[in-house]
């Protein structure tokens, strides 16, 4: 089958979930014998660097400036039409989120959000998601010739392959823009996003108070970790909306979750328990985030995480 | 101002998720159910406030079965004013989206909220598909609405900050935290919501494009590995050279 990904950028860099949307993509392609091609827009200083993750025949629409989610669909479905694509990829994050459904209903092509793995090619069109957030996953069949999936960060690894791109520039007509932008703010920090971070270190009420987060921040700063936290930490405003993690939060599926005085109720868990390796630092031997976890610490965070911080500056230290 | 919430039905947050059927459908024995968050503590509470400050009517609507009709109390008790069922159970979010855009179509709502995502099936689909089907813009993961005569101003997420957006209306927005605070309804929302208007309306054709064909739960976790707290070096050691992640 023929295959389309829709790849995003963030202030002119490739998103690092674009690259994995693009793996997906080209390997769909090439194990049903088809051509997997790419469109992007916008001005990208790195568009090279995409061609390396398996499809270099990509479609640009520059200077279009700024395009609300309608505008962006549009030229998804155009993009589509022009390469014969059967597939259209794009990455689960909140520029697919916005502009998937949209080429979906457009098309009537049947729609997967969430995929954490490639769908079966042989018999039927199937492919796995995360239900219940992240408590179960679900078979979902597409049943329409036509086929739409958005594919959860960190869900596929990826392999980078020597490569040139070729781009074609591409200019469809979208219509007019009915959403504006007023004002746009880049979160501050060091600017590991948290859905697509490999490494993430969390904590909650454990902590007392938002003036212990420092040790927190450090941790994650030596590891180059995102951070997170526990839905009443966020609430009451110790830490961002942006780090509530959970099944009212946001779900993720790090390589490596460290919870630090987080007690593990069943709604913390639902966003985590995609996560590869668990780490639990808790005073109470018997909080149930123990269950959850593949290695454990009993003990008090004021203590465990400063020699923590030094453990790993010590192995950082032996491997440069 | 004239607002029509979609409402989904989601299992309470504490339930224990299991399968029956040879894992083809979700077990809902002993199985709470509640309405769906992100519908219930924003983009409804948000509704009734915009209602409050400019007047007009909030509708809700849902798709589904009469099982839907208790949430759907629930939300006429926090203060809608009336409610609309679509009566078929939807097999996929673009059944729902479809069944939502007929009945919508041509009725004059101004602002049409969804939640971001329904916590059962995480599609975080209903609401742009809809938007589609309607032919209006579509703003998912808002966090603020404010409308002012036929234009709106709306606060989203996005990958690395949030924007501002201007949009005019009539638009679909999706709702995330921050919107609102959850409100519980009264006694006197109750009682009220017990002779609220819930009109059931027959399903279109539409038809579903996906079908859930299986389920499967997580393996299970072996058993924790403890480390002692003295030793925090090792636990270092263990994620380097046994787990390999950092
Ligand atoms: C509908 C609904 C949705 C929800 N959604 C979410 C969600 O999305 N995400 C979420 O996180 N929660 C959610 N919750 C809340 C959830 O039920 C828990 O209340 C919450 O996760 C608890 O947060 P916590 O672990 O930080 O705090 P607590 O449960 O208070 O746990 C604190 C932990 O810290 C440990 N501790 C104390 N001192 C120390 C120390 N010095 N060192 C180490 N450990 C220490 C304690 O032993 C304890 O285990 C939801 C609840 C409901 C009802
Ligand atoms: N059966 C339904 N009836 C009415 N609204 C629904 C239904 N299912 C989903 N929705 C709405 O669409 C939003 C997103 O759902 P989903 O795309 O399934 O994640 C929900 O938060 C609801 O607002």
């Amino acid at each position: 089958m023929n295959v389309l990904v829709f790849a995003d950028s963030d202030n002119g860099k490739v998103a690092k979930a674009a690259y994995e949307a693009a793996s997906y993509g080209a390997r769909i392609a090439s194990q049903s014998g088809g051509q997997a091609s790419l469109v992007t827009y916008g001005k990208i200083d790195n568009i090279n660097d995409l061609a390396q993750y398996g499809i270099s025949d990509i479609l640009l629409a520059e200077g279009q400036g700024h395009m609300d989610p309608i505008q962006l669909a549009r030229l998804a479905e155009a993009a589509a039409t022009e390469v014969g694509a059967d597939l259209i990829v794009f990455s689960h994050d909140y520029t697919g989120k916005s502009i998937a459904p949209i080429v979906s209903a457009r098309m009537k092509a049947g729609m997967v959000t969430g995929a954490i793995d490639f769908p079966s090619l042989s018999g039927d069109f199937v492919v796995k998601k995360n239900v219940f957030s992240g408590k179960a996953f679900a078979q979902v069949k597409i049943t329409t010739d036509k086929k739409v999936i958005t594919l959860l960060p960190n869900s596929i690894s990826t392999e980078k392959k020597e490569a040139t791109a070729n781009i074609t520039s591409f200019a469809p007509d979208l219509g007019a823009s009915s959403v504006t932008i007023k004002e746009s703010k880049v979160k501050g920090g060091d600017g590991i996003v948290l859905t697509e971070a490999e490494l993430v270190v969390s904590a909650g009420r454990g902590l007392k108070g938002p003036e212990n987060w420092g040790m927190i921040d450090e941790l994650a700063k030596e590891l180059g970790a995102a951070t997170a936290c526990s839905r009443p930490v966020a609430d009451v405003g110790w830490r961002p909306h942006h780090e509530h993690v959970g099944q009212t939060g946001i779900a993720i599926r790090p390589n490596l979750y460290i919870a630090v005085g987080i007690s593990g109720a069943i709604q913390h868990l639902a966003g985590v328990n995609g996560s590869k390796v668990i780490v639990v630092i808790n005073t109470d031997p018997e909080a149930p985030f123990f269950k959850a976890a593949d290695y454990g610490i009993v003990g008090d965070a004021f203590e465990v995480v400063p020699k923590l911080i030094d453990a790993v500056k010590e192995l950082k230290a032996s491997q440069s | 101002m004239n607002i029509l919430v979609c409402i989904s039905k989601a299992p309470d947050t504490t339930s224990k998720i299991t399968f029956k059927d040879g894992n083809t459908s979700f077990n809902e024995d002993g199985v709470q159910f509640i309405v769906n968050p992100y519908d219930e503590w924003y983009a409804l509470v948000r509704a009734l406030e915009l209602k409050e400050a400019q007047g007009g009517k909030v509708t809700i609507i849902s798709v589904g079965g009469a099982d839907y009709e208790p949430i759907m109390r629930k939300a006429l008790a926090i203060g809608a004013d009336e409610a609309v069922r679509v009566d078929i159970q939807p097999t996929d979010a673009y059944q729902v989206a479809a069944e939502i855009a007929a009945f919508a179509s041509g009725k004059g709502f101004e602002l049409i909220l969804t939640g971001k995502e329904t916590i059962d099936y995480n599609g975080s689909q209903v609401g742009g598909m809809l938007a589609a089907l309607l032919d209006i813009p579509y703003v998912s993961n808002a966090t603020k609405i404010d409308v002012n005569g036929s234009d709106a101003t709306i606060e989203r997420d996005k990958q690395a900050g949030t924007e501002v957006l201007g949009a005019s209306l009539p638009i679909v927005v999706s709702a995330a935290k921050g919107m609102a605070e959850q409100r519980i309804p009264n006694m006197r929302g109750i009682m009220a919501a017990r002779s609220k208007p819930l009109q059931v309306v027959a399903a279109t054709a539409a038809q579903s494009l996906t079908q859930i064909v299986g389920y499967e739960l997580p393996a299970e976790k072996g058993s924790v590995k403890l480390i002692n707290p003295e030793d925090v070096k090792e636990l270092v050691n263990l994620l380097h050279n046994e787990a390999k992640v950092i």
